[in-house]
């Protein structure tokens, strides 16, 4: 289950966890921006190189490295299918600028996998919820989203449980050809959603008596405010974006073929 | 017979939970786990059948170590029945439900019906042997998860926490129950924290405290000695607590049994009389 551990939220202090969470959706949203306007390598690999001072100032390192791990499958993917349509066109050999594109759109997808990382890294689920209040996100999506964020553990903790009792009657996972063992998980599939129901209605009580929605309008304990720091990673975060946005009007971007017979 | 040898085990997430266990437990023996919550009382029964693999140390059943073979084949001699039912109910009816391991040990089709015919009325669940089991009550839930592993007969019983949300008399049956395997020479593992449910059966008491065995050994001895019992966060069965503050009365220190109690209060009261 080492998969969820992942989405289990660390509760550290770093100059990254304590700046405001819509500043940070924003620097991930610039990200994903500027991944895109580009196509070329050389400027990839640069914003590619730009998140690494993020996940060391965070101190998520080895979380991060799990999540590139994770989306390392999908970006070899991503990277032999741009491989493969320039090499059938091209009349099956293989060009450098074709391995160069190819090797950019996959640079373009970790961009985009690591910068919403550290996001999420750095975000706890509480924080999340608290900032899309008050962006006047309506309350019920709020909760309904911090507690979707907050059960998938619990969850996956239930899920090992189930697993471990059911072994315990004899059950072997591995057993037979595919269809048999898809079959093997109705077993802990069936207990697993009852008591997801049983629990999502257990708190459905519980709040009820705890006067959910008796008002409607809530304070909150704590209120999101811009800090200086807030204000010094805005600033950054709309740099890079007018930096990007001038470089690719404004400037003829080599490519790597290019440079190499520069240097020859 | 379960050979624990000086066993270590750490979680994935870095938790140590056991520090150096030994234990033996023989054929035919009746043994309570005892000990706080997080005293490593569940990890290490989750050895016996191999949900578990020591890090260190090995555990044999019956001379063969768990990790050398497969938990389905160590399940049909270790019947593990986990603490809440829930987690393992999973079939349109209860007799379904109690033939499910069956059919996982390959069984014939003339024996699983036998076999679940003689767990629905050990357990007194006939009448619900269509009923599905999401529909029954918790305490009937526990009882149709214990008859779905006791249908298989296996040689030695686990039971985690089984007297978690029962009424007295549902705990009484529990205990006669018990005995009985327990008398047709099972082996029965029961973890808990019911002090008065283990005074009740007197088997033999292991104490567990941070990943260690504590004390070993007679309910009677282990739960009368105040301050092992106070180190694993229980308190000694109220008839040891009477006996222990009437001891300079010369009465003896090491009751648990209401009856071996009122022999003795009577016998004194004779006295005065």
């Amino acid at each position: 289950m080492s998969f969820f551990d992942g989405l289990r939220f660390r509760r550290v202090s770093s100059p990254i966890h304590n700046l405001d969470p819509r500043i940070k959706f924003i620097y991930a949203c610039v990200i994903f921006a500027v991944a895109i306007i580009f196509w070329q390598l050389l400027p990839l690999v640069v914003l590619f190189v730009m998140q690494i001072p993020f996940v060391l100032i965070a101190g998520v390192k080895r979380e991060w490295f799990r999540s590139m791990k994770g989306a390392a499958f999908l970006a070899s993917i991503i990277f032999f299918t741009n491989l493969l349509f320039p090499f059938i066109s091209a009349g099956y050999v293989i060009t450098f600028s074709s391995l160069e594109y190819a090797l950019a759109m996959t640079i373009r997808f970790l961009v985009l996998v690591g910068s919403f990382s550290i996001f999420f890294l750095t975000t706890s689920p509480d924080h999340l919820g608290l900032a899309l209040e008050q962006s006047r996100v309506p309350y019920e999506f709020c909760f309904a989203f911090t507690t979707a964020v907050r059960f998938v553990p619990v969850l996956a903790e239930e899920a090992q449980t189930i697993m471990d009792a059911q072994k315990a009657r004899g059950l072997e996972l591995e057993k037979g050809n595919f269809l048999r063992r898809v079959r093997n998980y109705i077993p802990i599939l069936i207990p697993l959603i009852v008591s997801a129901i049983r629990r999502s209605l257990e708190l459905a009580e519980a709040m009820e008596s705890r006067a959910w929605g008796a008002t409607k309008k809530r304070t909150n304990l704590y209120v999101l405010k811009l800090r200086r720091e807030d204000y010094l990673f805005a600033a950054i975060t709309v740099a890079i974006l007018a930096i990007a946005i001038f470089v690719r009007l404004c400037f003829y971007i080599p490519r790597l073929e290019e440079i190499l017979a520069g240097i020859v | 017979m379960i050979e624990v040898e000086d066993v270590y085990f750490t979680y994935p997430s870095g938790v140590e939970a056991l520090k150096g266990v030994s234990l033996t437990i023989r054929d035919g023996e009746f043994v309570a786990i005892m000990g706080e919550n997080g005293a490593g009382k569940t990890t290490l029964v989750k050895h016996f059948n191999g949900l578990l693999k020591p890090t260190r140390g090995r555990v044999l059943v019956d001379g063969v170590e768990t990790t050398k073979v497969s938990v389905a084949t160590l399940a049909r001699k270790v019947g593990f029945v986990f603490q809440n039912p829930d987690h393992q109910l999973f079939c349109e009816t209860v007799e379904e439900e109690i033939a499910f391991a069956l059919k996982n040990f390959g069984f014939s089709p003339d024996v699983i019906e036998k076999r679940v015919e003689w767990a629905l009325n050990l357990l007194g669940l006939s009448q619900y042997r269509k009923t599905s089991p999401f529909m029954l009550s918790g305490g009937e839930r526990k009882r149709v998860a214990l008859a779905s592993v006791l249908a298989w007969d296996p040689k030695i019983l686990i039971l985690d926490e089984p007297t978690i949300g029962q009424d007295y008399q549902q705990k009484e049956k529990l205990r006669q129950f018990i005995l009985q395997m327990n008398a047709q020479e099972k082996t029965v593992v029961v973890v808990t924290h019911d002090v008065e449910f283990v005074a009740e059966c007197n088997p033999r008491v292991v104490l567990m405290r941070g990943g260690k065995i504590v004390a070993d050994g007679e309910a009677r001895k282990v739960l009368t000695n105040p301050e092992i019992v106070e180190q694993a966060s229980l308190v000694p069965p109220q008839i040891a607590q009477i006996f222990l503050n009437l001891s300079d009365l010369g009465f003896p220190r090491d009751v648990i049994d209401i009856y071996e109690a009122k022999e003795f209060l009577t016998k004194a009261f004779k006295g005065l009389r």
